[in-house]
């Protein structure tokens, strides 16, 4: 009964590593504000969230063993 | 098609799929590419070479040494110089065949429905917020297909927009994908974070192959769709982009894109004081001036020209006022973007303060 976290950008230097599992969360917005509790720099930190790769921009129902995946914008050229 | 035509493009012509019919796609293709860095540097001279026919490109940019690094296509002998011109020189010397018209401005809600409009396609290989929403929006009002690239530090995003992904009928955009652009105490340019050279390399050279693929109807372009290169890793993931339903901050018409406040939006200070650095020194020898390096903690380069107290801009909006024993305070980063945001914070909290930004920050130091 596990998430897999993906990051990427800024995310991954906040929480310090690109992909990891953690306990069965039920829904995004409860997963966020865990990760948030944990990490406070997120707070800071615009990003988006996909699920199973589908960018998701409501809070929905999580299944265990998805993806969930944090993407910050960025804009360098 | 001419014989001399077909040898320069017969290795292209002979795949299965494109032939001689994509091929004149190509040369009837007008495509514009916003920002002529790293991007660009890598995408411009791919699509010349393949041949599409009328290229455009908006940088109102010179070149400097810190580009260099990323930004192949100039040399040492190229700096201080505009670099939309630079590009076009180079580009029909590369191919005798095309026509490549630079404009050396800034894209803004002002002139960017006039010039994109000339356009079947757009690349946007722009390195800031403020222009990549302008650019979206504009092509979503002028329904042009828009292909996006963007890097920073090891890693690179990649998408298709405004096109229809086959089977299917809606189109996504920018703003599907990242709403609102970042706080703005995450403002983070190249210059500010730093880019691995060749990433904008790769990054580009994807964006080229997008607009090849749309242009000629080859393949399957990544339409609704976001693909992430990770160089460390060597790792790719792609996301799908949905329509975004709550998305409700939207200039639908021209005449609210023109109207629309793009600074505002993208959290920009529209009027801070700036001082180059001929003046930052006037200053040090005449006022009693503190300057202030608003970069995180461990930023290079170290500063050794002169005296400066250290407070990352994120810290800023809290830190103790020991401003107010100073006749100046001039923030200072390293592009001279962040350090502006800083002159906003103290601004608005100790509105009788006199602060500047060093205008160019660091890098017209070092």
């Amino acid at each position: 009964m596990e998430l897999e976290i993906l990051t990427f950008g800024q995310i991954s230097d906040i929480i310090g590593k690109s992909t990891f599992k953690i306990s069965y969360i039920n829904n995004t917005q409860d997963l966020i504000e865990n990760l948030t509790n944990e990490f406070p720099e997120l707070k800071n930190t615009r990003y988006i969230v996909a699920v199973n790769k589908h960018i998701v921009h409501q809070n929905i129902q999580l299944n265990p063993g998805d993806v969930v995946a944090l993407l910050p914008p960025f804009s360098g050229g | 098609m001419p014989n001399l035509l077909y040898n320069r493009y017969q290795k292209q012509i002979k795949l299965d799929g494109f032939g001689i019919e994509a091929q004149e796609k190509l040369s009837n293709a007008k495509l514009l590419v916003i920002g002529a860095g790293g991007l660009g540097c890598a995408s411009l001279p791919y699509l010349a070479a393949a041949g599409v026919g009328h290229l455009g490109i908006v940088d109102f940019d010179k070149v400097e040494l810190s580009n260099l690094h990323r930004q192949v296509l100039y040399t040492h002998e190229d700096i201080s110089q505009y670099k939309a011109e630079l590009v076009a020189q180079k580009l029909v010397k590369q191919n005798i065949e095309i026509t490549v018209k630079p404009y050396i401005l800034k894209i803004d809600n002002s002139n960017a429905l006039d010039i994109i409009s000339g356009y079947d396609l757009v690349i946007d290989g722009s390195d800031n917020f403020y222009t990549r929403y302008i650019v979206n929006d504009a092509c979503v009002i002028l329904k042009k297909p828009l292909v996006y690239g963007s890097v920073m530090k090891y890693e690179g995003q990649v998408g298709v927009f405004n096109i229809a992904e086959s089977g299917n009928i809606y189109t996504t955009n920018y703003r599907d994908l990242f709403p609102k652009p970042p706080f703005e105490s995450e403002f983070y340019s190249c210059d500010d974070l730093g880019v691995l050279g060749v990433l904008p390399g790769v990054i580009g050279a994807m964006q080229a192959t997008e607009a090849i693929k749309i242009i000629t109807h080859i393949g399957m372009p990544l339409c609704n769709k976001i693909l992430t290169y990770q160089a460390l890793h060597n790792s790719f993931f792609e996301f799908v982009v949905n329509k975004n339903k709550a998305l409700v901050e939207f200039p639908h018409s021209k005449e609210q894109f023109i109207n629309y406040d793009y600074h505002e939006f993208c959290g920009e200070v529209a009027e801070v004081n700036e001082i180059t650095l001929k003046e930052l020194y006037h200053s040090i020898e005449n006022n009693n001036t503190l300057i202030i390096d608003v970069r995180e903690a461990d930023e290079l380069p170290i500063i050794t020209d002169f005296a400066a107290i250290h407070i990352p801009l994120s810290q800023l909006s809290e830190s103790e006022n020991i401003f107010s024993s100073y006749q100046k305070i001039v923030l200072i980063c390293n592009s001279g973007t962040r350090s502006k945001k800083g002159v906003s914070i103290l601004h608005n909290r100790f509105p009788k303060l006199n602060i500047y930004s060093l205008k160019n920050g660091l890098n017209s130091l070092y």
